[in-house]
């Protein structure tokens, strides 16, 4: 118990990630079959694929709500298998994930969603929690609607309040699942944007899961392409353009004759 | 395959899901227990639980009893007046309604109104991610959301039952004396005579396992959910018959421990 503490206190929080040999099946579906990948502290990854090919269940794995079938999870160096479950929910900390839906709290109001983590984890008064959830929606791009609730907002607007309960409580990696689907292009755009500015101004790891292709090269350092269950390749959005892989080709251009097989 | 073989196999699956599901919900009831007894104590949660499961199921549960008295005394002096019994009517009426009816009752009615609404709200919660959401954000969703829920079963069920009860007891009488013309102080005697603290006890007893399992089938099965609407519509099915039929089955064995 104590070890389990002290690596989770331990000031080693750059963000790095790395995925090993990682092995998922749901009944006889292997998702994952072998995912290698690794992320550098303030990297910004994006992983491309088709729909249902695994791309969430690779974040799942990443903040630790899937444990893998086989293979490893390391964050900062540290196992995620070795965690103690509350002290992978101490460990958790670190991250802020924006969902695909937003998965904002229907029941609480913009300003308590996006002081929820604020208000569970430091021992703020209300007016500072409102004052930082204030200046995190204001980062991106919103103000005076601190008192609505979830259900009186647009998509766009739900996805930048989970974007902004995400980025509260200063994590040092962000994961970002299907950020601009359901979006209209003018608000994809504006979601990008703020990605790349988050990836910028506030040095973290950021994985991305799209298949959105002008999101993947607007966000990415590095594009990594998940295909039957394994990274097929890892390269920066130019290589991965000039990649002679025809499977690569086919998906970044989104042509329907190829090496991939519509079911 | 053969229809030998493939009723074995379907029989094979059937008992493996029960015994999966049994052994989920056991854990479930397990870590939302533990979580009592662990900070941060979520008062806020557990009050507003308390009064929807508890507050919100007054109204359903004072008419199911005071309905459920009036005909138990219409029932039994019909019956008893064959042996010359009718005297007691008050007996019977005050011992089913605290031994029996009214935590049965309460437990059935409560199952499907609260049941149902934890199941549906939880589903919704699980099927838009706002679970995972939670545990993102380094909460264990069985600390934030089930252990209030428990916590309020088992308290409010006991609090719905002893009005049941009471509003039972009050139907049974006036139908006996206004409608049926017994006299009112024997009835009244009859009614506390044989009727022992025991037997109200045990009865709040029963009312509070059943609000424990309530809340804890609910829960779990709002957590099963998946797959959007028809999957929330699933789970709370499931929640209001699975509580019911564990609320039936605990009843025997609760009252043959308590017995």
């Amino acid at each position: 118990m104590t070890d389990g503490i002290r690596s989770v206190v331990t000031p080693h929080t750059n963000g790095m990630i790395e995925l090993r040999n990682v092995y998922k099946s749901f009944g006889n579906h292997h998702v994952l079959r072998g995912v290698n990948l690794t992320v550098a502290a303030g990297e910004g990854m994006v992983v491309i694929g088709g729909s249902g090919t695994g791309k969430s269940v690779i974040l799942k794995h990443i903040i630790g709500l899937m444990q893998p079938d086989a293979g490893e999870v390391i964050i900062d160096g540290q196992n995620l298998a070795d965690l103690s479950e509350r002290d992978l929910f101490e460990f958790r900390k670190r991250f802020g994930m924006l969902f695909q839906g937003a998965a904002l709290f229907d029941s609480l109001t913009v300003w308590e969603n996006v002081a929820f983590g604020l208000k569970e984890h430091r021992f703020l008064a209300k007016d500072e929690m409102m004052e930082i959830a204030r200046q995190k929606l204001t980062k991106v791009g919103l103000s005076g609607i601190e008192e609505k609730m979830p259900a009186d907002l647009s998509g766009g607007m739900k996805k930048r309040v989970g974007l902004a309960r995400a980025i509260a409580m200063n994590p040092k990696i962000i994961l970002y699942d299907e950020p601009t689907t359901g979006l209209d292009p003018i608000m994809s755009d504006v979601i990008n944007q703020l990605i790349s500015e988050m990836n910028r101004d506030l040095a973290v790891t950021s994985v991305t899961i799209t298949h959105d292709m002008k999101s993947a090269y607007s966000i990415a350092n590095k594009i990594a392409m998940l295909y039957h269950g394994e990274i097929l390749e890892v390269g920066t959005p130019e290589e991965i353009q000039n990649s002679d892989n025809p499977v690569i080709q086919q998906f970044i251009h989104g042509r329907s004759e190829g090496p991939i097989q519509i079911d | 395959m053969s229809p030998i073989k493939s009723l074995i196999d379907r029989l094979g699956r059937g008992v493996i899901d029960f015994l999966a599901e049994m052994g989920g919900m056991g854990l479930l009831f397990f870590k939302a227990t533990l979580f009592i007894f662990r900070p941060p104590y979520r008062f806020r949660n557990l009050f507003k639980q308390m009064e929807s499961i508890g507050v919100g199921s007054i109204p359903v549960v004072l008419i199911t009893a005071v309905f459920t008295g009036m005909v138990l005394a219409l029932q039994s002096y019909t019956g008893f007046k064959r042996f010359n019994a009718e005297g007691l009517v008050g007996t019977v009426v005050a011992l089913s309604m605290t031994r029996e009816l009214g935590p049965v009752l309460t437990g059935l009615i409560v199952a499907g109104r609260a049941g149902a609404a934890i199941a549906a709200e939880l589903g919704t919660m699980k099927v838009t991610e706002q679970v995972d959401a939670l545990a993102t954000l380094a909460v264990d969703p069985v600390q934030y959301l089930v252990t209030p829920r428990f916590v309020a079963g088992i308290v409010m069920l006991p609090v719905l039952t002893i009005f049941s009860d009471l509003i039972g007891i009050v139907g049974g009488y006036a139908v006996a004396v206004k409608v049926l013309g017994a006299n009112a102080g024997v009835y009244l005697q009859r009614t506390t005579q044989y009727l022992e603290l025991e037997d109200l006890l045990g009865g709040l007893v029963k009312a509070a396992v059943f609000g424990g399992i309530i809340a804890g089938v609910s829960c779990y099965k709002g957590f099963q959910a998946e797959g959007g609407a028809e999957g929330v519509g699933r789970a709370t099915t499931g929640a209001v018959v699975v509580s019911e039929m564990l609320i039936l089955i605990s009843n025997y064995y609760v009252t043959a421990f308590l017995r």
